[in-house]
């Protein structure tokens, strides 16, 4: 009988239920223990950095929906504010405040889904039906916004494509209150789950240096106790005039990282409600000429809007030359969107720091020397969105 | 008048066609796959609030050996277009397709080097359903119109792998 051990190759993916989408894992495995593992990407590789060049300024918006598609809005706002950056364009004040309202009620949809999935993959199947629940009076407000229920590009280059809804405040406080009581709901399922603390607690470990040196960002990096967050350290649309915590886990396992989510729900909820209340009045639009799209209130009935209108979607606006990097807290981390301009009315050359993707580097980190099961958990606690992987 | 009279109420005649039909119609399996953004269209399709189980298709088989209905949520991308067609080759007859969203349809905004201009270049396609991403009663629209069609269909046609065009 030989006494050398033997590993065995596992393939997992691209059509796996818990690889949320179609990432795809080569796992070399000895017995029930990881020891290694390889995450292929671009089974979702779409080319969304291309297209964007290939487009006017204003047309290649919708393109950011499509990247994280869980969190629209805030790739809408990256986006955004990077052209803003770029052309020096100064929003009005009520902008920057519903922006960051929207902004919030994206990372708390986005952790939504996070919470339902992640749940789901560990084997607690209710979660996703209660999460979802809550998760559809979001969208019903993206839809009254936008008129999209997920591919909004409500967020446009120098403030909102219209003004916000009517019943938006009423909305919005009912969407806080309901989720505030679905919390509750969720905790007393999850947080002293024998199962589920089981499956997470210290399963998934990355410590603040390895964090750090494999430049994770978001909840991975503050779930190994860095407090790090862009809206406090690098203030944008407004973030400085807002009252909220940046919460740290300790450890830097997945029960943290689930502890630290919920917690920055509550936090986005605190925003949002301090959002509402200084909500100020004021045009949904900056006004400047032949760049930002004139209200469409305007273009219906007056001469210049209509031709500024017309000029615009067909030839776009001419850029100066040089090239900005504006980066945001999204609910999955730092995205980045850097845009090269050589003076022409399309970018020409738009890259995008993909969150999920860098996080998801750290997979085999986490994993390596694990059971196989825990892979399961270590990708779902991770909060990876393939289209922003691939793009 | 004929031999119905003669038979007590507890017994119904029909054609085998028919019968067999409206058993796939209510226990259509359908894949759990989704690419992309339409699938988290199709997650909401199954969740509470649209609720699909009222039509008796909320059993998702993460295995295409159990499944009878693909639906192609997102876009198809050409690395996954091999994988894509795999799976629909694993399915057991009979089996039914649904291209969900503008993408999997027609490639969608992303008419470029990396995407599959259409599902139904590789695999042939049953039911189109439009939208960016459809919204969930889109979905379930499409979901009906498939149940009509398969209620035409008859054990006597042949189900030929590739009624579509193929590359
Ligand atoms: S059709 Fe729209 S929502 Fe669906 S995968 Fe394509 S881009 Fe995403």
């Amino acid at each position: 009988m030989s006494t050398e051990s033997k590993t065995i190759t596992l393939n997992m993916g691209p059509q796996h239920p818990s690889t949320h989408g179609v990432l795809r894992v080569i796992l070399e495995l000895d017995g029930e223990t990881v020891v290694k593992a390889e995450p292929v990407l671009g089974y979702l590789h779409t080319g969304i950095e291309k297209t964007m060049e290939s487009k006017l300024y204003y047309k290649a918006l919708p393109c950011t929906d499509r990247m994280d598609y869980l969190a629209p809005m805030s790739n809408n706002l990256g986006y955004s504010l990077a052209v803003e950056k770029l052309m020096d364009i100064e929003v009005p004040e009520k902008v920057k405040w519903a922006r960051v309202c929207l902004a919030e009620l994206t990372r708390v949809n986005s952790h939504l889904v996070w919470l339902g999935t992640h749940a789901l993959d560990i084997g607690a199947m209710s979660m996703l039906l209660y999460t979802f629940r809550d998760r559809e009076s979001i969208i019903d407000v993206y839809e009254a916004c936008g008129g999209q229920r997920m591919m909004t590009s409500y967020i446009r280059i120098g403030g909102l494509a219209h003004d916000l809804p009517v019943d938006f405040d009423k909305r919005v406080r009912n969407i806080i209150k309901q989720v505030e009581n679905g919390l509750e709901d969720y905790e007393t399922l999850l947080t002293n789950n024998e199962i589920f603390i089981n499956r997470t607690k210290d399963v998934a470990v990355i410590s603040a240096e390895d964090a750090i040196n494999w430049s994770l960002t978001g909840p991975m990096l503050r779930g190994s106790g860095i407090k790090h967050d862009l809206r406090k350290a690098n203030p944008y649309t407004g973030y400085e005039n807002f009252d909220f915590e940046v919460c740290v886990g300790k450890k830097g396992d997945a029960y943290d990282r689930y502890v630290l989510r919920v917690e920055e729900i509550r936090q986005s909820l605190r925003i949002m409600k301090q959002a509402l209340d200084g909500m100020p009045e004021g045009p949904y639009l900056a006004h400047v000429p032949g760049v930002v799209l004139p209200p469409k209130e305007d273009v219906l009935y007056k001469m210049e809007s209509m031709i500024f209108h017309f000029k615009i979607i067909t030839e776009g606006f001419k850029s100066p030359k040089g090239a900005v990097y504006q980066a945001l807290e999204s609910p999955k981390g730092e995205i980045g969107f850097y845009i090269n301009s050589d003076g022409t009315n399309k970018p020409n050359r738009v890259r995008v720091r993909p969150p999920s993707m860098i996080n998801l580097g750290s997979l085999p980190k986490l994993v390596e020397g694990r059971m196989f099961s825990d892979v399961i958990t270590a990708i779902g606690s991770i909060d990876i969105v393939l289209g922003e992987v691939d793009r | 008048m004929g031999i119905e009279e003669k038979i007590p109420d507890s017994i119904i005649l029909t054609s085998l066609d028919k019968m067999v039909n409206w058993a796939r119609k209510r226990s259509m399996w359908p894949l759990g796959f989704g690419l992309a953004c339409c699938a988290i269209e199709m997650i909401s399709t199954f969740s509470p609030h649209f609720d699909l189980a009222r039509y008796g298709m909320e059993v998702m088989r993460p295995s295409p050996r159990q499944a009878d209905l693909m639906i192609v949520a997102g876009r198809v991308s050409m690395k996954m277009a091999p994988v894509v067609k795999t799976l629909y080759e694993q399915m057991p007859n009979p089996k039914w397709v649904i291209s969900m969203g503008a993408c999997a349809s027609c490639g969608g905004v992303f008419n470029n080097y990396a995407i599959l201009q259409g599902v139904d270049r590789i695999i042939p396609v049953d039911i189109f359903v439009p939208g960016c991403p459809p919204r969930p009663e889109q979905l379930m629209d499409g979901i009906l119109k498939l149940q009509e069609k398969l209620e035409k269909e008859s054990l006597k046609d042949e189900r030929t792998e590739w009624g579509r065009k193929t590359v």
